[in-house]
């Protein structure tokens, strides 16, 4: 029998709160962390996208300003959020040697990397700072936090796109279950809200363009959707197996029950348009969790607002749950901080604790004309959950085909 | 060209930017490493911040013999010269 691994400390930072009871206050009461850019880079480069989800909060509330000078701003958000997730723990007293991190992102340290090119072609090489290489190294989130937390059973970097923060929970439940950890602090940040991101994004026809409206601009499964829009934070969860949650008496959220990671290896962006990818990871989550279809009743979907997204997922969701389907409510919380790419998956997972947690299903905004093609149960006014034994899944898919999907069940 | 106080007033100052010690703490007789507890890569960032404050070319095979503060800025005042 797998060891039981249980949900002990949440912490974020995002578009619609800077800590976790922000946030979730936020997410049942619907609201926007979208808004127009006010940099002076949008016009200078004439963007075709004028708007995006910043984080509500800036990094250095938490983080003085020397650590901060250290640290790309992915890191410095994985660092907020991993504080508080620990924080939220309680946890007095750690064989560090059996502490482990796993932290993704998507894009790594952007800024860092394209700040360094300006200052090279500008400056030239003795300008590029010596801090340039460690602070937009990919690991970077992880290392920071496996040093800030003295983490020595390993700091783990999954990347797979928009499923990397999912992917990094998947990956602390085979860490404790594996034996190879007790603790694990996973997560994911991402900081991307730079002109060249924008651009490539906007190219691809990826991004919503309403620029004249951006609040209203993230619409998943409403006909009116046109793209996803720019987010940026991180998530954090304390993982921990749950002899050493009970022993030391701590406060548990939840049960992480099952995971699991699939690949469409269909197209490098587009989904596989049955959902397969996406049915099998769903299948395979609920299989590692002993979920059966009836015990599950809330999905956090991945939910994107792009016209072509939003539908393989409502497919394999059908796939997987059938007839119980109509008894999930269906939450895209993508409405309301947009989408924050490799720490999608952990703050979406963080709010899917939560939801557990408080029995309650966070709200899906901008809904106005659900498209008929996707019939889900949307929950646009926070709903209630019922009592019992429940559980809830929570989906994440990325470019390269990844899908990742973790099954949470209340305790 | 500054004196030997402007150039440790100015030094402090970066090491502060770099570091969050206090300007007081950056005195002439401090090793960066021993007593200011600066690692290898602050050390190179208050360097190249250095040579743009003053003017001047610190190369980095020089840079291993500027132990204390007061190295460092009598090597700056004598390249300014």
């Amino acid at each position: 029998m797998a060891r039981k691994v249980v949900i002990t400390g949440l912490g974020a930072t995002t578009p619609i709160g800077g800590d976790v009871p922000t946030m979730w206050k936020n997410a049942l009461k619907g609201v926007s962390g979208a808004h127009t850019l006010e940099d002076d880079w949008v016009a200078k480069y004439e963007l075709p996208v004028h708007f995006a989800a910043r984080a509500s909060n800036p990094a250095t509330e938490v983080l003085s300003r020397v650590e901060a000078k250290r640290m790309d701003p992915s890191t410095q958000f994985a660092v907020v959020a991993s504080r508080e997730a620990w924080a939220d723990a309680g946890i007095t007293e750690i064989d560090h040697d059996r502490l482990a991190v796993a932290f993704a992102t998507g894009i790594g340290g952007v800024w860092t990397l394209l700040d360094a090119w300006d200052t090279l072609r500008e400056k030239g090489p003795r300008r590029v700072l010596p801090m340039t290489v460690p602070m937009l190294m990919p690991n970077g989130p992880a290392a920071a936090v496996s040093l800030d937390l003295g983490a020595r059973a390993g700091a783990h970097t999954p990347v797979s796109a928009c499923a990397s923060g999912t992917e990094a929970v998947h990956m602390g439940l085979d860490l404790i279950r594996s034996g190879k950890a007790d603790v694990v602090v996973c997560g994911g940040a991402e900081a991307a809200i730079h002109p060249m991101p924008i651009a490539a994004f906007a190219s691809m026809q990826a991004l919503s363009r309403r620029n004249d409206d951006p609040e209203h601009a993230s619409r998943p499964y409403d006909l009116g959707r046109d793209g996803f829009v720019m987010g940026e934070g991180a998530g954090a969860l304390v993982l921990e197996a749950e002899e050493h949650a009970l022993a030391r008496g701590a406060r548990i959220y939840a049960e992480l029950a099952g995971t699991s990671v699939t690949a469409d290896a269909y197209h490098i962006t587009a989904p596989d348009p049955e959902g397969l990818g996406a049915t099998r990871a769903l299948k395979a989550a609920m299989f590692d969790g002993r979920i059966q279809p009836e015990d599950v009743v809330h999905v956090n979907a991945h939910a994107t607002s792009t016209p072509v997204g939003d539908k393989p997922e409502y497919a394999a969701l059908k796939a997987a749950l059938g007839k119980q389907l109509d008894s999930v409510a269906v939450s895209a919380t993508k409405s309301q901080m947009g989408h924050l790419l490799g720490a999608s998956g952990a703050v979406e997972a963080v709010l899917t604790v939560m939801a557990i947690y408080d029995r309650k299903a966070p709200v899906t905004i901008n809904l106005e004309n659900q498209d008929p093609e996707i019939p889900l149960d949307v929950v646009t006014s926070a709903r209630e959950l019922p009592s019992g034994s429940i559980a809830a899944l929570s989906n994440s898919f990325g470019f390269g085909g990844h899908n990742a999907v973790i099954a949470v069940r209340s305790i | 060209m500054a004196s030997n106080e402007e150039i440790l007033a100015g030094l402090a100052e970066i090491v502060n930017e770099e570091t969050g010690l206090a300007t007081e703490a950056v005195e002439m007789d401090k090793s960066f490493t021993e007593d200011l507890d600066i690692d290898s890569i602050s050390m190179m960032t208050i360097v190249v911040n250095a040579e743009e404050k003053f003017g001047v070319r610190i190369p980095d095979e020089e840079v291993k013999n500027l132990k204390t503060v007061g190295d460092a800025v009598s090597f700056i005042a004598s390249a300014q010269a």
